[in-house]
């Protein structure tokens, strides 16, 4: 689940930056676009009004008689108003009444009107967006302003509505940036899965994975590299398979090659123990020793052929039904052991398996704990409900924390100097090889070497067990 | 004394063998091919055959001196290849031997396999057995089926014997083996097996439904009950 958090976090990323930059860029556009439009809505306004209003003043005429009174101001601002206007005059310490009051303009504004200009200025009025514009009336009386406000209500109105307009196109843009991100995620997280999945198939073992390769981006060359380093690994594997096959298949050939000089010779070794005895000096020695050595090559390419037949796999079981105290029992009088091991044989326990197996472990594990280990030499038996536990323990030493894990390997020698007639060197690794071949369903025999708590080696072997033996 | 036809593409192996079962006070004849061991079956007792042979092989030789009597067969295997046992057996040999072998263990099986054309049979019956349609005669050595003789190797012969000594008795694979084979505890039961099986082609009326010598799943087998 870890990698599936990194592809989130991959995408959320992506989707992050790509709707970042959605509503960058809209908002740029949009913004700028507000900005010009605004500007121009206002500044044509502006225009227009300013344009009104001093037509307007010039057309009508001004006032001849001076000073001016309160009801000529007030005549004139009334004239001057309309529909889209306000308009009030102010002359020295008169002004013309009515909803205006001319303090509301700033001291700015009416200082460039008195200093002879056409003056406008943008502000609020009542809560409204208002523009005043103000002016004298001629030069002729110098001291009569007139202002004019007019609202720009419907120029907010329009610049409103581009706003709005601008914010509606920003959110589809961003959803649309959302959407592309996610798309985008999904082409780009595509291959990555792909490529996670195929990973980790390689990594358990299916040497023959590759990637489709799409398209001439990045992550196609990520998959052509994957797919270059899944090839030379499964060459370099089907090349070290190739040649432990052939190095077994050579262990097996020689071994088969052997055999037929050694069946000549076997054939005759029981001449040669016949005359050694007649045989001067030497030469009856001699006979002895060929015969002796003859039989020891005999066992270890005997042991070699087994071996090479559980790694080739044709190793199979010849089952029966056993009664296991018999079948251990003969074991040890065939080799003349019955007298040297303590036994505890539970009567009566039949089981389902190989005697000719259960006669290679057993022989082996009592033949190992006769020669190595001190006596006592014991073997109990115990049946479980699913399991046959045969335990072979001796009273030696034990087996050294060293040696331990290694007991099974082949040609392993606990101690170097160790004389080479005790065995092939392969004894325990075929009893153990032996007990794993025994299986029922998901069950498998073992093979386990430990030591006592009351000193000692201790072997024991498990052969799974099922319920119709149970009798 | 016996006459041993020894048949062994090897020379060495063969010379060995020979020296050693001509020691041993028998009359070896060894050969190195099929056709010539199959050439001088009339002046032999028991032939020892090697499978991989060049020419016809040790199996279809196997088959042929069955097909015209019952001379006692030993394999020798080169390998302790089931296939080979089992085909072997299935051929009509009596006993095998892995090679290598030492000369005393292929003299046991020798004298044993020869052991089950003479002497003295299994129990003590005067006159021949009636079971069912089977007529068993342990003096003569015959055996009838509805009046008719019907042909027994020795060990199927031997193995029929023992069978029927304690009808309805069951004697395990083991027990059969050192009773009939004169092998030890740890002998191969695929022996019986494979005699079973030509047994009951010879005696039973259907090989898959026997009468005579009927499976006990998990124990061995049994003479009837009829």
């Amino acid at each position: 689940m870890k990698a599936l958090r990194g592809a989130w976090s991959l995408r959320a990323r992506l989707v992050l930056a790509f709707a970042l930059l959605g509503v960058v860029t809209t908002a740029a556009v949009a913004g700028s676009l507000y900005v010009q439009a605004r500007t121009v809505i206002l500044q044509k306004a502006q225009d227009a009004a300013v344009l009104a209003f001093t037509d307007q003043i010039t057309r009508t005429l001004p006032p001849r008689v001076l000073p001016l009174s309160q009801a000529v101001l007030d005549d004139l601002a009334g004239r001057l108003s309309n529909r889209d206007s306000d308009v009030v005059a102010v002359y020295r310490e008169l002004e013309s009444r009515g909803s205006l009051d001319p303090g509301t303009f700033t001291p700015e504004l009416r200082a460039e009107v008195r200093g002879g200009h056409v003056a406008w200025q943008r502000m609020i009025l009542f809560g409204q967006p208002v523009l005043a514009i103000g002016t004298q009336v001629t030069t002729a009386t110098p001291d009569l302003e007139v202002y004019a406000v007019r609202s720009l209500l419907p120029e907010q109105n329009s610049i409103d509505e581009i706003a709005d307009r601008a914010l509606r196109i920003g959110g589809v843009s961003l959803v649309f940036a959302v959407l592309l991100a996610l798309l985008a995620a999904g082409s780009v997280l595509r291959p990555v899965r792909d490529l996670d999945v195929a990973a980790r198939r390689l990594g358990e073992g299916d040497l023959t994975t590759r990637l489709d390769i799409r398209g001439p981006d990045e992550l196609a060359g990520v998959a052509r590299t994957f797919n270059t380093t899944a090839d030379a690994l499964e060459r370099q594997v089907g090349e070290l398979r190739r040649m432990e096959a052939d190095a077994r298949r050579f262990v097996a050939d020689v071994s088969h090659e052997l055999r037929t000089p050694l069946a000549a010779m076997t054939a005759v070794t029981d001449v040669l123990d016949e005359e050694a005895d007649r045989l001067p000096g030497d030469a009856g020695e001699a006979a002895r020793l060929v015969s002796q050595e003859t039989h020891n090559l005999t066992r270890l390419v005997n042991d070699l052929i087994e071996v090479t037949r559980f790694d080739s796999g044709t190793a199979a079981l010849a089952l029966d039904h056993v009664d296991v105290a018999a079948a251990v029992t003969a074991t040890l009088h065939a080799r003349g052991w019955a007298e040297l091991v303590e036994t505890d044989l539970p009567q009566g326990v039949v089981a389902e398996l190989d005697p000719r197996r259960l006669d290679v472990v057993i022989a082996n594990l009592v033949g190992n704990a006769v020669r190595h280990g001190a006596p006592p030499v014991s073997l109990r038996l115990r049946a479980e409900p699913d399991w046959l536990v045969f335990e072979v323990a001796d009273s030696g030493p034990g087996l050294a924390p060293e040696v331990l894990p290694h007991v099974f390997d082949r040609f392993y020698k606990a101690n170097t100097a160790r004389s080479r007639s005790e065995g092939s060197g392969l004894g325990l690794a075929i009893a153990w090889e032996n007990a794993r071949l025994h299986r029922r369903g998901d069950r498998r025999g073992s093979l386990v070497a430990g030591n006592r708590p009351t000193g000692g080696a201790v072997f024991t072997l498990r052969v799974p067990r099922g319920p119709e033996e149970k009798w | 004394m016996s006459r041993v036809l020894l048949i062994e593409d090897d020379h060495a192996v063969r010379d060995g063998l020979r020296l050693a079962l001509t020691r041993q006070g028998h009359v070896v004849e060894a050969v190195e091919t099929g056709e010539e061991g199959l050439a001088r079956l009339a002046a032999t007792d028991v032939v020892v055959l090697d499978l991989m042979l060049p020419g016809i092989d040790g199996f279809e030789v196997c088959r042929r001196i069955r097909a015209v009597g019952h001379l006692p067969i030993i394999m020798l295997t080169a390998r302790n290849d089931d296939i080979d046992v089992v085909a072997g057996l299935e051929a009509g040999a009596d006993d095998y031997v892995v090679k290598p072998v030492q000369a005393r263990v292929l003299e046991a099986r020798i004298r044993a396999v020869l052991r089950r054309t003479g002497g003295e049979p299994g129990g003590d019956a005067a006159t021949p057995e009636r079971h069912g349609e089977l007529t068993i005669d342990r003096i003569g050595f015959a055996v009838t089926k509805a009046g008719k003789p019907v042909s027994l190797a020795p060990t199927e012969l031997r193995l029929l014997f023992e069978l029927s000594a304690a009808p309805g008795r069951v004697h395990s694979r083991h027990q059969l083996l050192e009773s009939v084979w004169e092998h030890g505890y740890l002998g191969d039961s695929r022996l019986v097996d494979a005699c079973v099986m030509r047994l009951r082609s010879k005696i039973e009326d259907d090989s898959a439904a026997p009468v005579y010598v009927q499976t006990v799943r998990g124990f061995g087998y049994r003479f009837g009950p009829l």
